[in-house]
């Protein structure tokens, strides 16, 4: 198939099918075509991921769309995590009755949703890749205030001021890269390409180089759930509905890191490993820090969901600091070890709020015996989130830690598992006692899930413990894709 | 154009372009606040102008009537419709009061010049040793958005920070390629879109755009 074809499709197929859902609307029989858009994903990346270990990135319209191993790993995971979550959408929207119109509304932001989130992943244009990024704040913010309660305008409102502002920071740092390059003589038309910088990072101007790095790592990592400008990812998270909530903590968040680990790339070519390591390990502390300690005080299980992937994008944070090959292989194996497992988690979090009218975790009891199919899903995910065996994160969380004392950072991985421990603490007490006990009616008939509402989270969690068994079909682009991040 | 005259409409023009951001931490009137950011939009599009102008880059020009009628004309008439919509004529209280702010103002403006002085150095020409301001404004503005109670002023500041970076990358490198150029367009159009929207949902639920009121969400 043509290169060009395979890096269009997957942001051209949401977008068609967005147009659908705008034409049609949303019904028993259009809510199922969803699932088109992750299949045209995940069939390109698996095209993509099949040759570009071997014979290298594929362009397309003169270098403006790329993908390399490191894309095809992330398109992946948006193509899994978007099956995940267009599969649970029919469900999770009948159960809540949704009217038509913000039915359709819904169809139509989460499929331009996914084709920004295709965009950022295929562009090479640092320029490009900031509008997708801003473009993914702007569609889903009527999905955070999609309950026009209070809350949900208020989360709403965060959101949007505080990833705006955060990522214009982010474009300052793009503008700053892009004068640096200009004046290293870098033409106009090729002063925003990743690769061509990335290869003549040595005649980038230094100080300019730094102050255009620190706002991109401040910037995205906003958009990443990272320390400073974090506030938005706990209202975001616990306001959305539960399948949008599993694709921005999913894959938005390893989306915007993404970015991250771009502009890492050029800065560690130009001004030595040094420089992003420090900021990186400061922020991935801070991160892991306030992560566990807002667990520990939680109330809301959606919110604990969201302060979980605070402490997941930490950790990820920490490998990027470490940013050896080994460091940068286990990253990308917790990306999507991280995604699966917290989309999974958040659907049957939006199930079980359906079932339980509450997102208070104390109101929560006994959901094992209520409703074992749910329960046992529910449960699985958050076993997979403490990076128990057999899922991949705990082979990722093993590989981060490896990686930290063999590049001499013995003691920032050291307070990371400090850190890691607490969250763990603080999560399995809290899923222990909503999944075990009596219920709060004792001896009423368990409820029973439907296969549409079990089934894509039961794939979801086997997808995830695979991972964690074997890489092997995916080994080679995973190599491939850590030698890009790492060194 | 001679260079003289160029340097010195170039600093008139970014002159204008910081004023009109401290005016906005100034003035409490909402309306007053549209006009000065209107303003702005003029000045950035002058200095946009005046760099086409000056590198015989039309398509530099292109951009500036672009700039105009986005930040002139499309954004102040976005925040008027939610103004009239909403019938608040004035900011609350700010959390910092208006003499405090202006000289905070002062104290960005100078923190902006020790910033920029290893960019200015890099390639010293009349348009970079004016790099400073672009980064003024983008600190007032985060200023602004910060202090400000209303749903609006808030508005006003996260528009303030994107002008700021917009000058930046005029003054720096004349401007981002244009495809780029039109993607951020589009981007702060929608974002403005967007959050017009959400204050008049933040009218029906909270009867008040008062960002005191947002408290719902916390741990």
């Amino acid at each position: 198939m043509p290169d060009a074809l395979l890096l269009t499709a997957p942001a051209a197929a949401p977008l068609a099918v967005a147009a659908g859902y705008a034409a049609l609307g949303w019904r028993r029989t259009t809510a199922w075509a969803g699932l088109l858009s992750p299949a045209a994903i995940l069939a390109c990346a698996t095209a993509l991921a099949a040759r570009v270990p071997t014979r290298g990135p594929a362009t397309a319209y003169d270098g403006l769309l790329r993908a390399d191993a490191l894309t095809v790993w992330i398109l992946l995971g948006i193509g899994a995590v978007g099956a995940l979550a267009c599969a649970a959408s029919p469900a999770y929207l009948a159960a809540e009755r949704t009217d038509p119109v913000s039915a359709r509304r819904y169809g139509v932001l989460v499929h331009l949703f996914l084709a920004a989130m295709a965009l950022a992943t295929l562009t090479v244009n640092l320029g490009v890749l900031w509008v997708a990024i801003e473009a993914t704040t702007i569609v889903t913010a009527f999905l955070v205030g999609h309950h026009r309660t209070r809350a949900g305008v208020e989360a709403a409102w965060k959101y949007v001021v505080i990833c705006s502002v955060g990522i214009a920071l982010a474009f300052l740092g793009t503008v700053l890269v892009y004068y640096a390059a200009r004046h290293a003589g870098i033409p106009e038309s090729r002063a925003l390409d990743w690769p061509t910088l990335a290869a003549h990072a040595d005649r980038l101007d230094h100080p300019t180089l730094r102050l255009g790095t620190a706002l991109a790592v401040l910037g995205f990592g906003a958009k990443a759930g990272l320390v400073p400008l974090h506030a938005w990812l706990p209202d975001a998270h616990s306001q959305a509905p539960a399948p949008v909530s599993a694709l921005m903590s999913g894959v938005l968040l390893a989306v915007a890191f993404t970015a991250v680990l771009r502009h890492k790339v050029i800065a560690d070519a130009a001004l030595g490993t040094g420089f992003a390591r420090v900021l990186l390990v400061a922020v991935a502390l801070v991160t892991l820090a306030l992560a566990a300690a807002l667990l520990l005080a939680q109330r809301d299980y959606k919110r604990m969901l969201a302060y979980s992937s605070m402490e997941h994008m930490g950790l990820i944070a920490l490998a990027a600091a470490i940013g050896t090959r080994l460091a940068t292989a286990a990253l990308l194996l917790h990306m999507a070890g991280h995604g699966l497992a917290k989309g999974v988690a958040f659907c049957s979090s939006g199930h079980l709020l359906h079932l339980a009218g509450t997102t208070r975790i104390g109101r929560v009891r006994g959901l094992l015996g209520r409703a074992p199919a749910l329960g046992a899903a529910f449960g699985l995910a958050l076993l997979a989130l403490l990076a128990l065996p057999p899922f991949s994160l705990f082979a990722s969380e093993l590989g981060i830690a490896r990686a930290g004392f063999n590049a001499g950072l013995g003691w920032v991985v050291a307070v990371a598992l400090v850190l890691v421990l607490i969250a763990f603490a603080a999560i399995a007490g809290r899923g222990a006692r909503m999944l075990l006990g009596a219920g709060p009616v004792p001896d009423a008939a368990p409820a029973r899930s439907g296969v549409s509402v079990w089934l894509p989270l039961a794939a979801g969690l086997a997808v995830c413990a695979a991972l964690g068994i074997t890489v092997a079909p995916l080994g080679d682009l995973l190599d491939a894709a850590a030698a890009i991040g790492g060194h | 154009m001679s260079e003289g005259l160029f340097t010195q409409l170039l600093d008139l023009a970014c002159g204008i372009f910081l004023l009109a951001a401290v005016l906005v931490l100034w003035r409490r009137e909402l309306a007053a606040m549209v006009r000065v950011f209107a303003a702005q939009g003029l000045a950035l599009a002058a200095i946009a102008a005046l760099l086409a102008r000056h590198e015989h880059r039309w398509d530099l020009l292109g951009v500036a009537v672009l700039v105009a009628v986005l930040r002139a004309g499309l954004l102040p008439r976005l925040m008027r419709r939610a103004l009239v919509a909403g019938g608040e004529s004035a900011e609350t209280e700010p959390l910092v009061n208006v003499a405090a702010s202006l000289l905070a103002a002062a104290a960005l403006t100078l923190l902006a010049y020790a910033v920029a002085r290893p960019l200015t150095e890099l390639a010293p020409s009349p348009a970079t040793r004016a790099l400073p301001v672009g980064l003024a404004v983008v600190l007032i503005g985060f200023f602004a958005l910060v202090t400000r109670r209303r749903a609006l002023s808030q508005v006003t500041g996260f528009l303030l920070v994107d002008n700021g970076i917009t000058a930046v990358a005029f003054l720096a490198a004349s401007g981002v390629p244009l495809i780029v150029e039109l993607g951020v367009s589009f981007d702060v159009l929608f974002a403005a879109l967007v959050l017009q929207v959400l204050t008049a949902r933040m009218r029906a639920a909270f009867g008040g755009t008062d960002l005191d009121d947002l408290r719902e969400l916390h741990d």
